[in-house]
């Protein structure tokens, strides 16, 4: 890995999964470098969401590779042959990256600021006082300094959904995977976890997001990748995407949400 | 007819117990306290057995549902009792079982051993439940976040898990008060037998039954009040808001509730 700046952060390499008889991926190849936001359209069913649990192997892989950072996720290899990594280590990758997914899955028997410090306390062992401090700091850059004591219960959608963009940050991942991140949002909301992500995306977070909002793909992309029956049909820049897509597919499938 | 009841034992069994009585409660009371105990601890583990990658392990697991709750209690109390020191070949059931400060007599600890690894079948399937009803995504947030499966389960499943658990379980012990009296049948003092044997001199079943029935009642019923009050601090923390007691007394208690309900 070179030491530009540019290095990639991810590299996914042929990644085939199925479930069952269905094959869901069929050889993605992805290389993202860091600092780099990139969206992934394309219609339902098209193996989106699949590919960003693989990345950080809440889905196992049929063959292929994926690398986060250099290491290899979730196998190891033993005489030319990958095996399954033990799940101290599977953890350990985990930790390096953030997830934010659709339906938020905060813990509910945690206040705001609970689910913000539970990780850095009882996975990376740093002290309560620290990661309270950290855990502030954090809900006030997503607009929720005042929400630290409050239950899930008590959030909007977008509050809470926020605050689990706050918990994944806790951890200082590499690279932070969004899964549909606004889609069980009421419109109204949406803009308030936009903003955050776009903020984020300026500073110059390593950030994949799978997404039907075109609107942040334009603004906040660096590149948007077009998937379909798991496959990447096309890869470019947003102006490239909006303007003069070269797929027949991506055309119909803008078409159909623009 | 209710001028043959002989109202003066009533009295005295309810009011003035002698001290044979009152360890003869005291009996039921811990045993089913430490029986019930068990039978979390055994429910906990089998339930995660259940979901082990091991396949031995859930195996067994449903070997334990199986058996215990396939086979009547009171042929488990007699079968460990009489029967655990002749298959083990090793005397694990003793006539009285030296803890330091306090003897426990041997029936008693086999009681408790009997009544607890049964009530763990029950337990499981529980705790089973509780496990099962909390949002997949739960885990997978947790994993998301570098927790192991072990730490996941700790501190975001079964904490949430618990407010399933906790009426049914409440359900279990106010059963395990009453299935305490069983061991009788391997000679344990406690309510039950302690009736028996008053009855056995002056044939006053009425007036003995009745009054132990009373006691039962007694202990059940103080018992719903502290699973009322268990279930408050519970939801209280799930919700983040504030139920007073006395509304979640009113919730737990059935007849109550239905007095409640009538009123409004």
């Amino acid at each position: 890995m070179s030491e530009d700046g540019h290095a990639s952060i991810l590299r996914a390499d042929d990644v085939h999964k199925r479930f069952g008889r269905l094959e869901v991926l069929e050889g993605i190849s992805l290389d993202v470098r860091r600092g780099e936001t990139v969206c992934i359209i394309g219609p339902s069913g098209s193996g989106k969401s699949t590919f960003l649990r693989c990345i950080n192997h809440l889905e196992k892989i049929d063959s292929g590779r994926i690398e986060v950072n250099g290491h290899l996720i979730g196998y190891r290899e033993r005489n030319g042959q990958l095996v399954e990594d033990s799940e101290k280590n599977i953890a350990k990758q985990r930790a390096e990256i953030g997830m934010v997914f659709q339906r938020f899955n905060l813990f509910p028997h945690m206040t705001a600021l609970g689910n913000v410090i539970e990780a850095p306390c009882r996975v990376r062992g740093i002290p309560e006082k620290q990661a309270v401090a950290s855990g502030e700091r954090l809900l006030a850059r997503v607009g929720l300094e005042d929400k630290r004591d409050v239950y899930p219960g008590k959030l909007s959608g977008g509050q809470q959904q926020r605050v689990a963009i706050a918990r994944a940050l806790a951890m200082n991942p590499a690279l932070m995977l969004f899964d549909e991140p606004t889609s069980a949002l009421d419109p109204e909301v949406i803009g308030e976890v936009l903003e955050v992500m776009e903020e984020l995306s300026r500073e110059g977070m390593t950030m994949i997001v799978v997404t039907h909002e075109m609107g942040f793909a334009r603004k906040a992309a660096d590149r948007v990748v077009m998937m379909d029956e798991g496959r990447i049909i096309e890869v470019g820049p947003p102006e490239h995407f909006f303007q003069a897509p070269t797929e027949e597919r991506t055309r119909r499938f803008l078409s159909k949400i623009l | 007819m209710l001028a043959t009841i002989d109202w003066h034992i009533v009295w005295k069994q309810l009011f003035h117990p002698d001290s044979v009585f009152g360890r003869a409660l005291w009996t039921t009371v811990y045993m089913a306290v430490i029986a019930q105990a068990l039978g979390v601890v055994l429910g906990l583990v089998a339930a995660l057995m259940r979901t082990s990658k091991v396949r031995a392990l859930r195996i067994l697991s449903g070997i334990y549902v199986w058996l215990l709750r396939g086979t009547p209690v009171l042929v488990q109390i007699v079968f460990i009792y009489y029967g655990t020191n002749i298959l083990l070949g090793v005397t694990l059931i003793p006539n009285t079982l030296n803890l330091g400060a306090f003897t426990l007599d041997g029936a008693v600890f086999a009681g408790i051993l009997a009544l607890g690894i049964n009530e763990g079948a029950y337990m499981r399937e529980i705790i089973r439940a509780g496990i099962d009803a909390i949002d997949r995504g739960q885990m997978e947030a947790a994993r998301s976040l570098g927790m192991t499966h072990g730490l996941a389960m700790r501190r975001i499943v079964l904490p949430q898990a618990a407010r399933v658990i906790v009426p049914p379980l409440g359900n279990e012990f106010n059963n395990m008060l009453k299935t305490t009296s069983l061991v009788t049948i391997i000679g344990v003092h406690e309510l039950f037998q302690d009736a028996e044997i008053r009855y056995s001199q002056d044939f006053k079943p009425v007036e003995y039954f009745g009054a132990v029935a009373v006691w039962y009642l007694v202990l059940t019923t103080v018992w719903t009040f502290v699973q009322a009050w268990i279930e408050r601090r519970l939801a209280a923390s799930e919700r983040g808001d504030e139920v007073t007691f006395w509304e979640r007394l009113v919730e737990a208690w059935t007849p109550v509730q239905a007095w409640a309900r009538g009123a409004r």
